[in-house]
């Protein structure tokens, strides 16, 4: 590593995060990569690590998947791709394999953002790099998408992952990630390192499901770099409770007509404190953004929704758009639409919204034969079932079908 | 005698304190339709959701007997559980609920991946397709889409005392020929009179449904009253030629 890049990282070690509870690193420990046993496929992953997998997306039966990786803790204990179009593979081993991916390594997340960042790149230097390598090759586009999965299986563990993205010129690559908990672990702390680069003509799709224990803090850290005619769409869901998320992933729309859209669906339930939000730097001529976001708070949660959209040259146009439903006095969802507009010629929008469920329409559903919680629920599911646009078919009933799944214990 | 499905005695209704129905009587035998007439703001939808049970309609005096059973305070899902169903004329769009799965519910069938061909059929019926069926329930639908799409959830329910708030208003001429057939086939029509099962209430301002959906009895409703009852085709007629007051003088002489 950069002795540069760990420079700042040993500054960043104790800095706080901007958003978010602070969590005390200390508390949490560091289990050694290599502690869980390696695998040639996913569906040799023990039976119940595979039917958390199921409910975050990943298949372990992996079909029409063109890939896999799954880290269990802080060990990747299994990698498989079928596909020539794409290549997928531990950090470990990408950077054994490829000398130049030290240059894509903390450009778009910056090391001593915070100490969740600092704590990734140092602990990358000290035992070895952890997450996941994704490539799609120049003018490929492989239609079915590649899985990963990043798993805690035991009590109070620390896992931290530095995941690189590259889509080459003119390819288009899909992934879908789950990220979930063991059965037996109630409290852990995961820290996701993702850095996108979406070169020339390309796109990514990245859905990402997330299903953690109850007691789980989750801090991602992600950053998107899109090039010239570029799109980068990603889709999050998370409908389960957990302790606390705080993600605020930024996209620089440097390429010109390069477009980005985020689209959030969250569920809070029981104490969770989910702070999401997404920022997106429209500084490419014609590049666009659209953030979507569709919150539902019950119970004692706390949603905080946050958008930044930042206009800097002319010619940009982008909409930020979020809907709240409240439904316990308890809980609370907070939206913070940001709009910066530095330049002439620019084009930008949002639109807020929070409320309660419409009165008339329990009603309605209720002379259907509905009970009133029945209604309730329908139109609570109804609210959160967005539709998911920039998807391709396959990949776009698979995605209603998760969306479906996560919405049940909504 | 005909067996009575519904009794409705001496009810009184306030909504926000405000009183909209009075001294209402009215009986619905099993298998009859009646019709129910009145000018803008007489309290025609507010006895519908009164007979629905929608809470913010508060019953201060009178009783409402459905098969027999006071169902007064009973709750809204409770009522339509036991049997009633209703066509309402401006429907509320909900987001993300697609007819379909309404359907599927209705009918009984809310477990099952597919609607069923039995419902598939009725779905054609109506001029609707599978798409349609994938769309929000109410959303962006025209004027004659809501009103078959009504229609067919209560297809879908098979209700035994179905209330029609103006099942024809906004619909082209040949949309209501075919609104009327379903409707008769909800109401049993198919059938002779003495052997119908199913009763119907059936509000409209027009009166052109009525050509083609047989009533019993019209009532006209006036300032929260039922000022006269009678046979549908002379009350209409009096309507028509003297206005509402008229007709209500008419009924004071008989």
């Amino acid at each position: 590593m950069l002795r540069d890049t760990l420079k700042k990282a040993e500054k960043a070690r104790e800095k706080k995060a901007l958003y978010g509870e602070d969590i005390d690193l200390e508390e949490f420990i560091k289990e050694e990569a290599g502690e869980h046993e390696k695998v040639t496929k996913a569906n040799e992953v023990p039976k119940k690590v595979q039917d958390t997998l199921l409910k975050v997306g990943v298949d372990p039966g992996e079909k029409e998947r063109s890939g896999t990786f799954i880290q269990v803790d802080q060990s990747g204990v299994c990698t498989t791709c079928t596909s020539e179009s794409v290549e997928i593979m531990g950090m470990n081993v990408a950077i054994d394999k490829y000398g130049w991916l030290k240059d894509y390594m903390w450009k778009a997340v910056a090391p001593d953002t915070d100490k969740y960042t600092a704590q990734t790149a140092l602990r990358e230097s000290a035992e070895g790099a952890s997450g996941y390598f994704i490539r799609s090759l120049p003018g490929s586009k492989e239609v079915f998408p590649l899985q990963a999965c990043m798993f805690i299986g035991d009590e109070k563990v620390m896992q931290t992952a530095h995941n690189i993205i590259i889509a080459e010129e003119n390819s288009e690559l899909h992934i879908i990630t789950g990220c979930a908990t063991g059965e037996d672990v109630s409290s852990a702390l995961h820290v996701g390192v993702s850095e996108f680069y979406l070169k020339k003509g390309s796109k990514i799709t990245f859905t990402m499901v997330h299903n953690w224990a109850e007691q789980v803090d989750v801090r991602p850290r992600t950053g998107v770099m899109v090039g010239d005619d570029s799109t980068y769409i990603s889709n999050y869901i998370l409908t389960s409770p957990v302790r606390s998320i705080q993600s605020y992933p930024t996209a620089y729309c440097s390429g010109e007509n390069s477009r980005v859209v985020f689209q959030s669906i969250l569920g809070g339930q029981k104490d969770s404190i989910l702070d999401m939000g997404s920022r997106v730097l429209l500084e490419g001529r014609g590049s666009s953004s659209e953030m979507v976001s569709r919150a539902v708070s019950k119970d004692q949660s706390q949603i905080f929704s946050r958008g930044h959209l930042a206009g800097r040259v002319p010619n940009v146009k982008g909409h930020l758009e979020c809907h709240g439903l409240v439904l316990s006095d308890d809980s609370m969802i907070y939206a913070v639409p940001e709009l910066e507009g530095s330049s002439t010629e620019l084009e930008m929008s949002h639109e807020a919204a929070v409320g309660k469920i419409a009165e008339e329409e329990v009603l309605y559903l209720t002379s259907r034969g509905l009970t009133e919680d029945e209604a309730a629920s329908m139109i609570v599911r109804g609210f959160l079932s967005m539709d998911i646009t920039g998807l391709p078919p396959e990949l776009a009933t698979e995605t209603k079908r998760m969306l479906d799944m996560s919405l049940k214990g909504m | 005698m005909v067996k009575l499905l519904l009794e409705i005695t001496d009810l009184a209704v306030e909504v926000n304190n405000k009183e909209i129905l009075s001294d209402v009587d009215l009986y619905i035998g099993k298998g009859e339709t009646h019709v129910l007439l009145g000018p803008n703001g007489a309290g025609k939808s507010t006895l519908f959701m009164t007979l629905l049970g929608f809470p913010k309609y508060k019953v201060t005096r009178g009783e409402i007997i459905f098969k027999s059973k006071d169902v007064t305070q009973l709750s809204t899902t409770d009522r339509v559980r036991m049997g009633m169903g209703v066509s309402f004329q401006n429907p509320p769009a909900i987001r993300g609920v697609k007819l379909g799965d309404l359907l599927k519910i209705e009918h009984g069938e809310g477990e099952e991946p597919e609607l069923s061909h039995e419902m598939m059929d009725l779905v054609t019926k109506l001029k609707f397709d599978e798409n349609f069926l994938e769309r929000d329930v109410n959303l962006g639908f025209s004027g004659g889409e809501v009103k078959r799409s009504e229609i067919l959830q209560l297809l879908a329910q098979e209700p035994d005392f179905i209330m029609f708030d103006e099942p024809d208003s906004g619909v082209d001429i040949e949309n209501v020929e075919l609104l009327a057939e379903e409707i008769n086939t909800l109401l049993d029509k198919d059938k002779k009179p003495g052997m119908r099962e199913k009763s119907g209430l059936l509000i409209t301002h027009l009166g052109y449904i009525l050509n083609f959906v047989g009533a019993d009895t019209a009532h006209v409703l006036m300032d929260g009253k039922i000022a006269c009852s009678g046979n549908p085709n002379e009350i209409i007629e009096d309507i028509r030629k003297e206005g509402f007051k008229g007709c209500v003088e008419c009924c004071g002489i008989h």
